[in-house]
């Protein structure tokens, strides 16, 4: 009859244990050498596109179903914040992962580190479709897609700034302004009359400012870098921007104003609790949302007002997609692109509400009809006089922004503005040496 | 009794009635091979914990240790050179960031666990004695602490806005000025340690309330007959006797508020605000990593962490020893 016999009284010979470990290891290692995404993916793999959570993406998902049928595959739409969105790219990528095959990027943010670390496919070839159009991009969002000569990613959102006002504050006072200089005098007034009602109200946030304080940067005759790539934050300009911004923010903006983002600055103004409000174009359905907005009847639109150097306010691919270098459906990923960023879902996505990057789409009247009319004018405005970016052109631009943003943060403080900018001159010339080196790729 | 040889693996050697010596030579085994034998089979069912240990928590320090001696930057598998100790130069002899966050990070631990400790030994005391309706104020008590640290961040975002929020609605009435409370560089700090205390405090409640109820009640009972009063009796009787339970508790919660992310992150965003008034060490190396994708120093920065941590733990256990000799 035979017992149950514990474990520990088991024999294991040295040679039945050295035969387990080597298979074991010999198991792993084979695991371990397979070539990464060995094998054709079969037809039930889905697409993997990788994007932001925006208005884009839910009309994307609305019409998906006809590529489907044109590739003959599901298409899978992961939809982060735009931190997670970076993020998981930079986990994933680093690993080399296969499970991203469109990518959503925000080509000035992302784009040249991305190109540099090899995440992302060249396009150069598969944009030379003569049905696509290439040239029908307008310029400034078209460029910022080229890195080192290559086509990495399609612009498919633009953003420009607007200057949102409330109409019935303004209007004693002559309509809205039109130069920053106006816009002062405008908010201070206000302020003043009104009790409870902040001037202006804008982003405050160190990091988070620099992109909208970059049309005022432009607009005083500034910009974050020279001709020669030398800093350009320590200028006359400048200056002149950082006290324009910080100190009007700081003299009749918001409490609390170097905490906040686009998340927190929009509902002051939504709940009509400022005068003039500068941020992007593309957050304007915001006020005329009743469920959230107090003030859609009363909000104004108008182009970036004029300093100096005249309205010069940034006109950028906030949002574009691109393919993922280590993707196994490289062919799919681009016909989703294509089909994506095509002249007529242009047309039809800013017949929605969307403002895409096609001159075609511009030029047509009647992708304009879903915007205000105030509102259409200002970004056709805007689009024009537009500069192609709005933050420093680095590979860092996490830490250039950084730097920027301090004598903003010093401005709104109350703090001495110049020498504030002095030391963030100092502090970028040195960063754009090191990110220099970093560009040789 | 009957024994057999066991299973497939092979002959089970105890209690084989048959002398060694009547054996075939071939099955002869030398002295102490049990030992060698049963050793193998140890290693053999160890195998897949050190197998997960050394995968999942091994091999990351190792390559952490590692990367914190390579220059990369921009992706890690884009190739890099080793530098030494260059990071960890940089990192000690950076005043601006590292260091203040060093003090952040110390000033935040301190001041949270210390509030936390106190308060949450308070309401373990008030708590001990049965009580009509201990059991609602026991529930509501618990509240802060099933709530995830993002989702607090966000309640506390919205209750403090300086233009929105409902506390300087409430402090108006009380002729308070607006506070700007997380949009004040000065007052960031401390908000947020109190905010910290909130959700934690209720954990240190139920560790000490644990602890109490295992204490005899006859030392206090005899304290009591003796004329200690109520002050007396807790500072002489039960806090030595919960001694070992307080230094628990501290380690628990003073690692676990060192290492404070979520809610930094979800209140101030990347940096830890505009003045990186509340940027720790954990926040630094988040940020080195994820915005300025500066892996090297990142990684540094991550081993010089571990490092004060494991060094705050011993510490607390030194002390923890010397109070139970």
């Amino acid at each position: 009859m035979k017992s149950w016999t514990p474990w520990t009284d088991t024999e294991l010979s040295r040679r039945s244990f050295g035969r387990l470990l080597a298979a074991a290891a010999g198991t792993a290692a084979v695991a371990g050498c397979a070539p990464r995404g060995a094998g054709a993916p079969s037809a039930s793999t889905p697409l993997r596109v990788a994007a932001i959570n925006h208005v884009w993406t839910h009309a994307m998902l609305e019409r998906v179903e006809e590529l489907e049928e044109q590739i003959g595959r599901r298409v899978s739409v992961q939809m982060l914040t735009a931190d997670q969105l970076s993020n998981s790219y930079n986990v994933k990528l680093n690993a080399s992962a296969t499970d991203i095959d469109v990518m959503m990027v925000r080509p000035l943010q992302d784009q040249l580190l991305f190109a540099r670390n090899g995440w992302m496919a060249d396009l150069t070839g598969d944009v030379a479709d003569a049905d696509f159009a290439w040239d029908d991009f307008q310029d400034a969002p078209r460029d910022r897609s080229v890195t080192r000569g290559k086509v990495f990613s399609v612009p498919v959102v633009t953003e420009r700034p607007a200057l949102y006002y409330r109409k019935d504050l303004v209007a004693d006072l002559g309509g809205p302004p039109a130069t920053l200089e106006e816009m002062r005098e405008q908010a201070l007034e206000i302020a003043g009359a009104n009790p409870g009602v902040f001037g202006f109200v804008a982003r405050g946030q160190r990091n988070g400012a620099v992109s909208q304080w970059s049309s005022f940067l432009y607009s005083y005759g500034g910009d974050f870098t020279d001709d020669a790539g030398r800093s350009g934050i320590g200028t006359p300009e400048a200056v002149a921007a950082y006290e324009y911004y910080g100190g009007l923010l700081n003299e009749v903006g918001p409490p609390g104003v170097t905490n906040m983002s686009l998340e927190q600055a929009m509902p002051i103004f939504a709940q009509g609790k400022a005068a003039f409000y500068v941020d992007a174009d593309a957050i304007y359905s915001n006020f005329l949302d009743p469920d959230i907005s107090t003030v859609q009847d009363t909000v104004g639109f108008a182009p970036f007002p004029a300093g100096p150097a005249g309205s010069r306010p940034h006109n950028i691919p906030s949002w574009s997609l691109g393919v993922s270098a280590f993707s196994r459906l490289r062919d799919d990923a681009w016909a989703f692109v294509r089909w994506a960023a095509g002249p007529d879902m242009v047309k039809d996505l800013q017949a929605d509400g969307i403002p895409g990057a096609r001159s075609s789409a511009w030029d047509d009247p009647s992708t304009l009809a879903a915007f205000p009319e105030e509102l259409a004018q200002t970004m056709s405005v805007n689009a024009a006089n537009g500069i192609g970016h709005d933050r420093p052109e680095v590979i860092q631009v996490g830490r250039a922004r950084d730097i920027v943003g301090q004598p903003l943060v010093a401005a709104i403080v109350g703090q001495d503005v110049a020498a504030a900018a002095a030391a963030a001159d100092a502090e970028f010339a040195d960063f754009l040496v090191r990110d220099n080196r970093h560009q040789e790729f | 009794m009957s024994v057999t040889t066991s299973g497939t693996l092979g002959r089970a050697p105890v209690a084989d009635p048959a002398p060694a010596s009547r054996r075939p030579a071939g099955r002869r085994r030398r002295a102490g091979s049990f030992a060698g034998e049963n050793r193998r089979l140890k290693w053999l069912m160890l195998s897949p914990a050190l197998g997960f240990v050394g995968l999942l928590i091994v091999f990351p320090l190792v390559f952490t240790l590692n990367l914190s001696l390579t220059d990369a930057f921009g992706a890690v598998n884009a190739g890099s050179q080793h530098v030494g100790l260059l990071n960890f130069g940089d990192a000690l002899t950076d005043t601006r960031r590292f260091w203040p966050a060093v003090g952040r990070t110390v000033g935040f631990t301190v001041g949270a666990v210390v509030l936390e400790t106190v308060l949450g030994l308070a309401l373990a005391v008030l708590l001990r004695r049965p009580f009509r309706g201990m059991r609602v104020v026991r529930t509501v008590l618990m509240v802060p602490l099933l709530a995830t640290p993002v989702a607090v961040g966000i309640l506390w975002l919205l209750i403090l806005d300086p233009t929105n929020g409902i506390a300087n609605h409430l402090l108006g009435y009380l002729g308070v000025p607006p506070q700007e409370f997380l949009g004040s560089v000065r007052q960031s700090l401390p908000v947020l340690m109190l905010i910290d205390v909130w959700q934690w405090t209720p954990m240190m409640t139920l560790l000490f309330l644990a602890g109490l109820s295992t204490l005899p009640e006859e030392p206090e009972e005899a304290a009591r007959v003796d004329g200690a009063g109520v002050w007396q009796r807790f500072w002489f009787v039960i806090l030595p006797m919960l001694a070992p339970t307080l230094i628990t508790a501290l380690v628990l919660r003073a690692v676990d508020a060192l290492k404070t992310f979520d809610i930094l992150y979800a209140t101030k965003g990347p940096g830890g605000g505009s003045d990186f008034e509340v940027e720790t060490l954990n926040v630094y190396a988040y940020g080195l990593t994820f915005d300025y994708q500066e892996y090297g120093l990142a990684a540094a920065v991550l081993v010089l962490f571990t490092i004060f941590i494991v060094g705050v733990v011993a510490l607390l256990r030194r002390g923890s020893g010397k109070e139970s000799a």
